[in-house]
Parts: C-alpha cells; structure tokens; sequence
C-alpha cells in the first residue's frame, strides 16, 4: 500500500465566495505506518481526510493510492468518524458485519470475521447489543471494527476519540495502539490533541489554518512499549512542548485580541 | 388537595386521565339530556344513541357499512403508501427529482381532495375507483413530503460510512437510508391515515350506495340524529383503533428508535 498526495489544493465556493481551504499539502503513508495530522479547527485536517476517502475532490493537486488516481470512495480506505456512526437500528454484530454484506461476501466468512473483529476489540461479549446500548468508548471500538472488517488498506481516522471523556480516551489511545501493533493496519490519524499524537504516530505533520498547510513534520522515536510511562517521559514532554509552541504560534495569527475595555 | 399516595399513584397510569375526560363529557351529555332543556331531536340522549347504534349493528347495516367504508380507506390508502415511500425517497436523495417535483407537489397539496371529487366523478362514475383514488390523491403528497423532508435528515455520516465500506448507491437507499427512515414514514403514515379516514366520509356524503358516511347523509333526510351519533362515534373509534395499530407496528418494528 501506498497513498501520496502532491501539491493538493481545495477551495470551497466559486468567485468571489471562494473559499481555499487546503493548499498545497503533500505528504506519503507506506504500508504498515502510522501517521498523524495535527492542527486547529480550520487548518482543513479533516477535509484531508475526506479527499483520501474520496467523499470530495480536490481542486488541484493528485492524490495516488498504489499509484491510481482516487475517484470515489472505496473500501480500501476505512474511516472512522468523530461522531458515533453506527447504525443504530443494528446489533453491534450487525454493525461490524455490514461492509461485508454490501460487499457480498458469503454469509459464513461474515459470521466468522465479525466474531473475530469483535474478538479484536474485547467486545465479543455486547455482540447482541444495540449501540444506544453501549458506552461512548465501546460505540467507537465497534465503529473500528466495522471499518477494520470492511478490509481496508489504509485506516482513516478522524478524532476518532474528540467526544470521549479523559480517562477513556486515554485508554483508547493505548488501545489503537496496540491494535495497530498487533494487526500491522496502516492508519491516518486526524487530531487536534498533540499527545494523541505523538503517541501513536511514527510521522506527525503540524497543519496551520487558513488556508490548511503543513507547516511542520516529525518522525518521532520514541519507545512506546509503555504509552502510561511515554506519557510523562522528559523527552516525550520536551518534544510536545515544542510542537505545543509551534502550534499556539501559528493560532495566534488567527485570533485578534479583544480591544481594551 | 391531599390525595393519598395509592390514589396518586394509580392516577398517574398514561390512560387514567384520558378516560376521565372521555367519561366527563358523557356525564354532561347524559345531564343535559335528562334536564330535558334542549330538544331530544337535536341531542338525543347516550341510551338513545346506544339504541340506535344496537339496532343498526343487529341488522347488520353498521357492519356493512363499516367495511364498506374500511375497504376504500384500506384500498386507497395502501396504494398511497406504496407509491409515497419510493418519491419520497427519491426526491430526499435526488437533487434533481426533487427540484422537478417539489414545487408542483407544493402547488398540488393546496387544491383540497374534495374540490377533485366532481372531475374524479365525471372520469370514473360512481363506483368505488372514485373514492379510491380521492384518498390516494388526498394523501399522496403529505406522505410523499414527509418521506422527502424524514430523507434529507439522515445523518451524514450514517451515508459516508457505508460509502468508505463499499456500498453502492442503491444499497446505501435501501440499506442505510430505508431503515433511518422507517420510524418515521411510520408516524407519517399515522398522522395522514385520519386525512385518508376524512375523505372515504366525504366522498361517500357526495355519493355511494353503502359505508358510514352515506348512512350518516340517510340519517339526516330522515332527521334520525340518535344514529348519526352512532355513527360519528363509530367513526371515532374506528380511527382510533386504526392509529393504536400504526403505534403497534411502530414499536414492534422500530425498537431501536423508542
């Protein structure tokens, strides 16, 4: 798997309400990555995300997925949205095993691999739930495993934890991690949480607002074999600060100040 | 006023207050009956009402009637229900079918259906198509705009999930957007089945041979307001029994949603 944008554009609205968006991003993922997008609202992080899933087309600029141009969306690029979006009238079983059935694979596979992906995200046990009756946290753990099941190259991820709670983020974000660690998924990761991050991602690219650019890229090495002990590590810290500043740097040209009272 | 807790509690069942309200006015009735201070002819008394009612259902005319007028509603109504769900769908989805038909739909939906009943008579005569199609066309384009309006609700993201896992146009109407849906074509079905219950009474005080509306203009010739008491109330009944059965299948089908 391999996914590049080159000197992609977007603009939103014609003439004079034209609005550019993105502008000129440009960036890789290989197979087995994990990379995140990191920026404010309105650096045009998720309309980044929608290009590569093919729900809008860029302006300008191509966007090659194993050297084909993107045309529509596909299943070779899973998403999973900051909103819950499981369907709700479906059992979380239903939910994960729907890619597969609109993909037409036969009733036995479906069985089995949803058994498995719901096996993958320690949720085998609320199978027959509906998703009003699950937890915010376990709601996205089924929306992974419906996206991971639906077989796609390259897992896109749009906060996919914004509208979590501290404590079950955090414990969800060592979750993908693993999940990441054990299924060798590639993974675009969309967050405005630097740590989220930083965390996870081997690249993050700093995105400034208006128009969305990359200002900034980091491979991060850091040793992740305890994300809880990564968390308050010297380096870790003194790494997020700095993209921390660069970060509130680029903010502040956005926000003018109050006028004196 | 102090009521004791047991009293309070059994008052608060859902239905407890409703009966009561049903139970006052017919208390009223019967008072203001019995006082004799206004002429039996014009309110006739709730025994007399329950008499007449009796009579005609003994001679089997309430019966008849009662499916007579049952079968158009059903007839009608069936046919408006199977064709408001695939155009509701489609304009909800479709920018441009909904661009062709949402003005004319809009324009359509203020003739009133029975204003249709003399063009409807003079193409298809008195029988039953007549009175089938008034209902069909009375309640086509409420049920078609609430389908359409129920459509363009469906969350985005709902759409756009099932996109990024393979699914093809038709299945995201069928598969996605048909079940988000379903409440709610449901509880417009209910709310515009009284629309459809209206006009099988008004095409049958226009013309027909049997059904409760044309029994109820009989009863006025011959000055028999005991049975078009009986009437109305069967009618009210009828379609109160009709919404408890679209509630029915609304919570037997739609689980998730309540």
């Amino acid at each position: 798997m391999h996914l590049s944008l080159t000197a992609v554009c977007k603009t939103f609205g014609q003439g004079r309400a034209a609005k550019q968006v993105l502008d000129t991003i440009s960036f890789e993922i290989n197979s087995g990555e994990f990379v995140a997008l990191v920026g404010s609202s309105g650096s045009g992080k998720s309309t980044v995300m929608r290009l590569i899933a093919g729900l809008d087309r860029p302006t300008s600029g191509t966007i090659l997925m194993d050297g084909r141009p993107i045309t529509g969306p596909g299943h070779d690029r899973g998403m999973v949205f900051q909103k819950y979006s499981l369907y709700p009238w479906l059992t979380a079983a239903d939910n994960v095993a729907f890619g597969m059935t609109l993909q037409g694979l036969p009733a036995r596979e479906v069985r089995e691999r949803t058994g498995y992906f719901l096996e993958v995200v320690g949720l085998q046990d609320a199978a027959g739930r509906l998703p009003r009756e699950l937890s915010g946290g376990m709601q996205q753990r089924v929306a992974i495993a419906r996206a991971l099941a639906a077989d796609p190259k390259v897992m896109l991820l749009d906060e996919p934890f914004g509208a979590l709670d501290l404590q079950i983020r955090e414990s969800m974000q060592e979750f993908l991690y693993q999940l990441w660690n054990r299924t060798g998924l590639t993974a675009l990761l969309i967050t405005h949480d630097l740590e989220e991050a930083l965390l996870m991602a081997q690249r993050v690219h700093i995105m400034a607002p208006h128009p969305g650019r990359i200002v900034r890229t980091v491979e991060t090495e850091l040793d992740r074999s305890d994300l809880g002990a990564l968390r308050v590590d010297r380096r870790f810290l003194e790494v997020r600060e700095d993209l921390a500043r660069c970060l509130r740097g680029l903010s502040q040209e956005a926000v003018t100040p109050l006028p004196p009272v | 006023m102090k009521l004791s807790a047991g009293l309070r509690r059994r008052l608060d069942h859902p239905w407890v207050l409703g009966v009561l309200g049903i139970l006052t006015v017919l208390v009223l009735w019967q008072l203001i009956a019995a006082s004799g201070s206004v002429d039996r002819l014009f309110l006739p008394s709730p025994a007399g009402v329950l008499a007449a009612g009796s009579a005609q259902a003994e001679a089997g005319i309430l019966l008849a009637d009662a499916i007579a007028s049952i079968g158009r509603v059903l007839g009608g109504y069936a046919l408006s229900m199977l064709v408001s769900l695939p155009l509701g769908i489609a304009m909800g989805s479709n920018r441009i079918i909904c661009r062709l038909l949402e003005p004319l739909i809009g324009l359509i939906r203020y003739m009133p259906a029975p204003a249709f009943i003399p063009l409807l008579i003079i193409y298809f005569g008195l029988g039953e198509l007549p009175k089938v199609l008034l209902i069909f066309i009375g309640t086509l384009f409420f049920n078609t705009l609430m389908i359409m309006d129920a459509v363009k609700f469906v969350p985005a993201e709902l759409l756009e999930s099932a996109l990024t896992m393979g699914g093809r146009r038709l299945q995201i109407l069928t598969r996605v957007v048909t079940p988000f849906i379903a409440p709610q074509v449901i509880d417009a079905y209910r709310i515009n089945m009284a629309a459809a219950w209206n006009l099988v009474i008004v095409a049958e005080l226009v013309a027909a041979n049997e059904g409760l509306g044309k029994r109820i203009s009989l009863a006025q010739r011959f000055l028999r307001t005991d049975e078009i008491f009986a009437y109305l109330i069967v009618i009210g009944l009828i379609g109160l029994v009709i919404d408890l059965l679209f509630r029915l299948v609304l919570r037997r089908t739609c689980r998730w949603a309540i």
